[in-house]
Formats: C-alpha cells, structure tokens, sequence
C-alpha cells in the first residue's frame, strides 16, 4: 500500500479504536496515539519527498498511485503529493496532534467527539492526497459534515444557529464545485478524473472557462472566506469547541485555498487569466474588511475569527496574482496562518475555560495570573502582525513581494490597499494584548486562576516551535513549495 | 404454444405466486401457536425466493405470449431489488403485526404485500400497454386495502379512501391515454408502437394521459396531493413500502416505456420531465421544512426524491438507467432505514411520530439515532455514505445529456434538502428534551433490518461493484 493511504487510513483506524474504547483513558490513548503517528508519518512524508526530489524525481506529483474504482465514469482512487500537499499534510498533522490535547479536559461525550473530530481528518487528509476529481470532491465533502455535529452539540452560544448557517453554506459551495467537476470532466473530453491528466489535455474551451471557472472558485472561495461569502466563518468559529476551531480555521478554510489554486486556476487557465480581476477585488475587500471588523469586535473568538477572514483572503490574493512568488507566500501563508491561528483558537480556549467569558471588556491583567499562556498568547499576537523571525512575516512577506512585481496601475493599487491590512492587523492586535493581558486585574474572581497545565503547554509549545522553526528556517520549507508552485504557475500563464 | 418458454422465462413471477399460495394455506393451516411464527415463516419464504431469483439466468431478451410479457435482464435486477425491499419491509413489520387489532390478520398483509409485488413484476416485464395496465392495477388495488389496514383508525381508513379514489382517477386518465395510442397507432405492442409514433397531436396529448397516470404513482408535483395525507395515515410498514417499492416499480417501467416506444418524440416528454422534475424537488422541499410530523416528512422527503429518480429517466440512455436503478437501489436501503426507525419507535413509544417527540432521542437510543442520522445522509447525498455516489452519477448522467441547468437546480435543491434532513439530526442529537422516548430494545426482526440499511448505506457506494455489476448486466457495460 501507497504510503499516502495511510493518512486518511489512520483516522479511519483510531475511529475504530474510539468505538471500541470503554473509559476516557483508553480514549485518550487511541487519540494520542494516532495523532502522534501522524505526526510522525507527516514529518517522514517531508523527508522522502525532499529525498525523491534530490534524486531527480519529477517536479510534478510524486508517490503517486491509482486505482479504478468506478470505470464508467473513469473515477479512480488516485493519490499523489507535491510540496504544496505535502506542506498542508505536515499542518494538517500538527493541528491534529495539538487539537487532541487542547481538548484533553473535555467531559461531555468524549468518545462521541473524536470519533466526529477523526471523520473531519479523514477528510482533510484525503483531500490533500487525492489527484482524481471525485475523490478529492468526496473527501472535502466528508470533512464539512461533522462540522455540523461538532458545533451544534459541543459548541457553546448560539451554536444550532451557527452551525447550520455554517453548513448549509459550505454545502451550497460544494453544490457549485460539484457542477463545475462536471463541467470540468464533460468539458475537457477526458477519459479520466485525474487532475494532472485533464492539466495535460488543456483543451476546454475557453467559452465553457469563462462559465466553470467562477463556479469553481466561488464553490471553494466559500470555504477560503471570500468576500461576501464569508459570513460563516465567524459566527461558525466562535460558537465551534475549541479543538474543532483549531482544525476549522487552521486547515479545513486551507482547502478553500487549495481547491482554488489545484482545481479552479489549474484546470482552467484562461478563463482565470480573464476573470482574475474579479476576485482580486473581492479579495481585496476580504483582507482590508476583516481587518477593519477584528477592530470592533469584543469576544475574543470573533477577532480572531475576523483575522482569519483577513488572512485567508490574502491568501486568494496571492494566488490571482499568477506568478511564482506570491503563489509560494500564498501556500506559506497556508501554513503560517494555520499554525497562529490554532495557537490563538487553544489559547482563547484555555483562557475561556478559566474565565468563563470571551468578552475583552470583562478580561485584563490576565499577565500577573496566567503568565504562560498570555506569554504564548503575546508571541501569537506578534507572529498574526508579522513580526520577522515569526512565520507571519515571512508568508507575507513573499506574498507582496510578489505581487508587486506585477508592475501595472490595477494591481499596484490593489496591493497597496491589501497592505494596509498589515497596519490595522497591528492596531486591533495590540489593542488586545494591552486591554486584556496587561494594567490591572479587575476582577477578584480571576486572580484565583491557575497558570496551564502540561497537556495545554504541549499544544502550544509545539505550535511555538512550529510557528517560529518557519520563520526563522523560512528557506527549506519555501523551496519546497516554490519548486512545486513553479510547474502550476508555468501551466497557467500558458 | 410453447410452454416451455413460460417457465424458463417467467420464473421470477411463477416463483412470486408459488410464495403467495404458500402463505395462504399457512395462514389456513397454522393454528394460533403457529402464527406466532409467520414473519419468520414468510421471511424465510422470501429469502429463498430473493436467492433463487437474483441471479439473471438468462443473458439476452425473449418474449413470452408473443411479446405480451418481456423477459430482459435488467428487468430482472429491478424485480430483485423489489423482493429485497419486501423482505426488509416484512422483517421491519412484525412488531406492528403482534399488535392486539392487527395480530388476526397478519396473513392478510402478507398476501396483500405479495400481491402488489406480483403486480409489480407483471408491470417491470410488460411488452404491452394492456399487459403493463393489468401489472398496475394489480399492484394498486391491494394496495389501497393495505394503507387502510389499521381500518378501525380514522386515518388510515381516510388514507385508503384517499389512495384508491386518486388512484382511480390516474388509471382511468391513463386508460383514456391508452386507447388513443390504440387509435393512432393501431397496436399496443411496445415493440410495434415505436414506428407508429409520429408526433401527431393527438398522440402527444395521449402522451400526457398516460404521463399523468405514472405521474400519480410516483408522487410527482403536481399530481402528489395524496401523497403526505395517504403516507401519514397508512401503517407505518405499508408507508415505507409504498414510498421505496411501488415507487421503484414506476420509475423503472415509465423509463423502458419512453425508451422503447416514445424515441421518437423524445423532445415533448423530455420537456414535460423538466418542468416536473423542477416542480417536485422545490415544491417538495419548500414544503418539508414546514412539516412537524416525520412520515408526513418523509412522504414529502420521497417526493423530491422522486423528482432525482427522474432525472436518470430524463436522460434515456444506457448510463442514466444504470445510475437510476443505482439510484432506487441506495434510496431503498436509506429510505427503509429511516421508516425502519421511525416504525419501531412508534411502537414501543404509544405512536409518536412527531418531529419534536424525537428531541434528545441520543440520549435515550443512540443506535437508532445514529441509524437514523445515517440514512438521513445517504438521502441528503453526504460522503462517504452511498447516497452521495447515487446522486453524482444520476447527476454526471443528466449533466452528460447537455440539462446543465436542470443539474443545477437539483444541487440547489440538495442544499434545501440538507437543512430540513439536518433540522431531524438537530432534534436527535442536540435539542434538550424533559422526557424523551424512553429506551427500548427493538425486536430482532427490525433490527435484522435496520443492519441490512445499514450495510447497504455504508457499502452500496464505496464497493464499486454493485454499480459495476448492474451496468454489466443490464446493458453490458
């Protein structure tokens, strides 16, 4: 079996071993298990790509491996990475492992939890490793559903709300994506689903682009938090438990991303060369509106949540730019928001369940009585405003560097404006470490508040370390994807 | 007259009759101690039945009564998937059947069931209009007696009335239909009508005689206005029978009969199809959120699952029937599921089949929640369950005949679907409840079948074969 196979495979298995699972130890010890072998095995992934690509092996997808699974449709299971996947799979890992421990204290339907919580990585996984259109539709499919169980049964405020306005719209993505397949395989005349093969055929016409290509991007835009279909994705994060906020806006919004630059500009180039503009507006608006609306907010999670409108759009922002630079800022800016973002979802977390309330006009001084968490939760802060040796400045970095390279009056202005996000990100997240972390505490109740305990310090120094080994060692990771970004972009511009 | 050519290729039906008589003597025979096993009885009936009939023994088409009756082997699959959702239906049952009023007359449904079955295969095999006419009535009448089973309850009785005077009027409409093509066409022979068909006015208004009739059946908008009251009213066993079998029959037979004789206009009854289609997903969906009664639920949930069926009929090829039969297949398995459910909780709660007695159902029976959940998944077309493959294909089948805007609509309409599926999940698992259904143990029967559903939702799509298997043997794909 394909090595890949196992990423969704393990998932699979641990939900077995949650089932069979009789008290809260065995759970923990099926879920620890599990994520640390994914993390594991996603780490190795990064070492055997790295060492097929240093033997020469070609810069397309590697490890590949297919299966028919329903000929009449040429539907296959074929799997297959390159840098950008294997980027992802390493943050899918990461978030699992840490999502399983940010959520070590939980009581309530524990087994019935992970055993969704592992359901929603099968999906992840598999849509990272698929390279056949149906698959990876199926496998994005399953990662949205258990969304709705986890917010609505173990979120918190106006959860049933929240959580079927976050899937009927999510749902409503996936309904164009899935006619924009077709129109995809029917369109090209392909005799299979495989993504790179239908690539290689590039003969949809350009009036049936111009047609698929919105559909698909607004399908996966969804997802990724493009204006104005974003509106999901702060009521969904706020009222979503927190290991489920970790995984949803640290990787599930990055399929979004993905499935907009893998499938709608891959498979669809001209009509994404026309219609670019577009979306470079919408998104435009996306980074510079969540921004301006994390400065208003007063619950912890819709801040952040905002901010994660804001960074995601600038990730389809880098993408539409089509060149090589700002599409390798777009994949790190993938990782690097993930990363912060689930940092910052563990700690609102872990600072909720002391506190009790997510309202920063109830919360200060939280420095003198939990001083490792507000430390962590200062250096999330900085990485979010993208402070250098940080992942945040890196990813954004590449990402206006490329874009500026695209020297006429539209894109000059739109980057311009996108990089204001960078100041007003500054504004509302240093309005927020002041207010809430330093002056005085002024509620007797929290002074009696105890610091992390070991399982939370695991989650957030693993993620630390995640976040500054990218920042400061920026170059392996960035090769990596700038190799793969390369034959994509090079495909697109032709 | 070569009879030989009876029972080579009759075997499914002359096996269906051998079951009927059976169970006749044993409900004559059988004492009081022996009816006691008569589901075990007519289900094993029925397992040997479904295991000698399910193999397509013959590879090509042949007539029998010189083409009266039509031996081809998709109709055969079709005729097996039937018996199958009888047997689940039968073992899902018994509970209701042990009851005080109905335990006498356990034979009766039976035999009633049987018959609409017989009927339905006589209709599936059908080579003539009067031979698939006959199919049909024989299918319906007994019927009507089945959703009145409960008679000594308004509703059900009201339910039988409502059933057989609409269905009444779609058997005459159709028959009205039926002796125009006689007119202008001079023959009923499926086979000789198709050279006969011109696209004269009269015929297209005969066309849509005839499409009305079928239309009644499958409970297409507009002419579904029976459907949420009759389903409401009748036993809960006989709904779901009513809303997967009786269904899976007509859409199967309204397709072979638009293949095979009307080809020629095929632009009228595709244009007809469109504005139903589109009709019976929205209207069905826009009135399933409003429902507060499960089976009243359910009947406008197979409503627009109806209007999907539709869409493998639309298409008129090889590709589309396979998808649809698929397609019955994954929607019987779901829909069997979630009436299994809902039948079993009936009866161990004093009859509730309120949306809102199923509040906090989790807390108290988490299996039959999470089964319940599960079907109503495959039915909203989520992975990895089979009703998400069913739907693509019946979906990429349409979408390959150039209705890229009818596929459209559809998914939209997947959406719809999803939330008013979901708002039942809500109630399951997430809204609180004082005292909810309180837990019970299901008897084996239903819980035979429940694994069944089970089994075919997990692995109908994931195993590919089935798929394979049906295109293979139907159209040599």
């Amino acid at each position: 079996m394909n090595i890949l196979s196992l990423f969704p495979a393990i998932p699979l298995l641990m939900m077995l071993g949650l089932w069979l699972s009789r008290n809260k130890k065995q759970i923990h010890a099926v879920m620890v298990t599990g994520a640390s072998l994914l993390l594991g095995l996603s780490i190795a992934l990064v070492f055997i790509y790295l060492g097929m690509r240093a033997d020469g092996h070609d810069s397309g997808m590697v490890l590949t491996d297919s299966l028919m699974w329903y000929k009449p449709l040429n539907i296959e299971y074929s799997v297959g990475v390159d840098g950008i996947s294997v980027a992802m799979i390493l943050l899918s890992a990461i978030i699992v492992f840490t999502g399983t421990f940010a959520s070590w204290k939980m009581t309530d339907g524990v087994k019935e939890f992970f055993m969704w919580f592992c359901l929603l990585s099968v999906g992840v996984f598999g849509f990272f490793i698929s390279v056949d259109l149906f698959t990876m539709f199926m496998f994005y499919e399953v990662a949205l559903i258990p969304m709705y169980l986890l917010i609505g049964v173990w979120g918190t405020g106006k959860k049933e709300y929240s959580a079927m306005k976050l899937t009927l719209m999510l749902m409503g993505g996936s309904a164009l994506i899935l006619i924009g397949i077709l129109g995809i395989y029917f369109g090209s005349g392909a005799v299979t689903m495989n993504i790179n093969e239908i690539a290689a055929l590039d003969n949809i016409p350009l009036s049936m682009q111009r047609v698929w290509f919105p559909i698909v991007f607004v399908g996966f835009g969804v997802l990724g938090a493009l204006f104005p279909f974003h509106t999901w994705s702060p009521d969904g994060h706020a009222s979503a438990p927190t290991a489920v906020s970790m995984l949803h806006a640290g990787v599930l919004m990055k399929l979004g991303g993905y499935g907009c630059f893998r499938i709608a500009m891959y498979l669809l180039p001209d009509a994404a060369q026309e219609l670019s503009w577009i979306f470079i507006i919408l998104t435009t608006i996306s980074v510079v509106y969540g921004a301006f609306s994390a400065c208003v907010q007063t619950d912890l999670k819709y801040i952040n949540a905002y901010s994660s409108v804001s960074h995601c759009g600038l990730v389809l922002f880098a993408i539409l730019m089509m060149n090589a630079t700002a599409s390798t800022g777009a994949v790190l800016q993938m990782l690097s928001h993930g990363l912060m973002t689930a940092l910052f979802f563990a700690l609102i977390g872990m600072i909720y369940g002391r506190t009790h309330t997510r309202d920063i006009r109830e919360l200060s001084g939280l420095m003198k009585i939990m001083p490792f968490l507000s430390v962590c939760y200062v250096i999330a802060g900085l990485a979010n405003l993208g402070l250098p040796g940080l992942s945040g400045f890196v990813a954004e970095m590449t990402i206006f560097n490329g874009a500026f390279m695209l020297d006429d009056t539209f894109h000059r202005v739109v980057t311009v404006i996108a990089c204001t996000s960078i100041v007003i990100t500054a504004v509302y997240i240093l309005r927020l470490v002041g207010k809430i972390l330093y002056g005085t505490c002024t509620n007797p109740e929290h002074l009696k508040l105890t610091d992390a305990t070991w399982d939370e310090k695991l989650a957030v120094v693993v993620l630390i370390a995640a976040i500054a080994g990218l920042g400061l060692f920026p170059l392996w990771m960035s090769d990596m994807i700038s190799d793969s970004v390369l034959p994509v972009i090079s495909h697109i511009l032709n | 007259m070569d009879y030989s050519a009876i029972f080579s290729y009759m075997y499914t039906e002359i096996a269906l009759a051998g079951v009927i008589v059976a169970v006749l003597l044993y409900d004559l025979i059988a004492g009081e101690r022996g009816r006691r096993y008569f589901q075990t009885f007519v289900c094993l009936l029925m397992l040997f039945f479904v295991a000698g009939t399910v193999y397509p023994y013959h590879g090509g088409t042949a007539d029998v009564f010189g083409g009266m009756y039509q031996y081809t082997p998709v109709a055969g699959i079709v005729k097996s998937i039937l018996a199958i959702g009888t047997l689940i239906v039968f073992l899902q049952s018994d509970a209701w059947l042990s009851r005080e009023d109905t335990r006498f007359k356990r034979g009766e449904f039976y035999v009633l069931t049987l018959s609409t079955l017989l009927g339905m295969d006589f209709m599936v095999s059908a080579g003539h209009f009067m031979m698939f006419f006959i199919g049909m009535e024989l299918a319906s009448v007994p019927m009507a007696c089945l959703v009145a089973f409960d008679k000594y309850k308004g509703n059900s009785a009201e339910a039988g009335a409502k059933f057989i005077l609409s269905a009444l009027f779609a058997s005459g409409l159709m028959l009205y239909g039926i002796s125009f093509f006689y007119g202008t066409a001079g023959t009923l022979y499926f086979e000789d009508m198709a050279a006969k068909i011109d696209g004269s006015p009269l015929q297209i208004l005969s066309l849509v005689f005839f499409f009305t009739g079928l239309g009644f059946k499958l409970s297409l908008v507009p002419f579904h206005l029976w459907t949420a009251d009759t389903y409401q009213g009748a036993p809960t066993s006989v709904t779901s029978y009513l809303s997967v079998v009786s269904k899976a029959a007509a859409a199967f037979i309204l397709t072979v009969i638009f293949v095979k004789v009307f080809p020629s206009v095929s632009d009228y009854w595709q244009l007809m199809l469109y504005i139903v289609i589109v009709l019976s997903i929205t209207v069905a969906n826009v009135f399933a959120i409003r429902q507060k009664n499960l089976k009243r639920f359910m009947a406008f949930s197979s409503i627009s699952q109806a209007g999907y069926i539709m869409l493998g009929v639309i298409c008129g090829t090889p590709y589309g029937m396979t998808s649809l039969i698929f397609y019955l297949l994954v929607y019987m398995a779901a829909n069997l599921a979630a009436f299994g459910v809902i039948s079993t909780v009936e009866q161990h709660s004093g009859g509730k089949t309120g949306i809102e007695d199923y509040n906090g159902l989790y807390r108290t029976n988490p299996k039959l929640a999470v089964i319940m959940t599960l079907a109503l998944f495959s039915l909203a077309g989520i992975p990895p369950f089979a009703g998400f493959f069913s739907k693509f294909f019946i979906f990429a089948a349409a979408f390959e005949q150039g209705f890229h805007v009818l596929v459209f609509i559809a998914l939209i309409n997947t959406v719809i679907s999803l939330y008013y599926y979901l708002l039942i999940v809500k109630a399951m698992f997430i809204t609180p409840n004082e005292n909810p259904v309180p837990a019970f143990r299901s008897d084996r029967g239903t819980r035979l079948s429940l694994l069944l559903c089970l089994a075919g939702i997990i692995a109908l799509g994931i195993v590919s074969s089935v798929f394979d298997g049906i295109g293979l043997y139907s159209f040599g794909m």
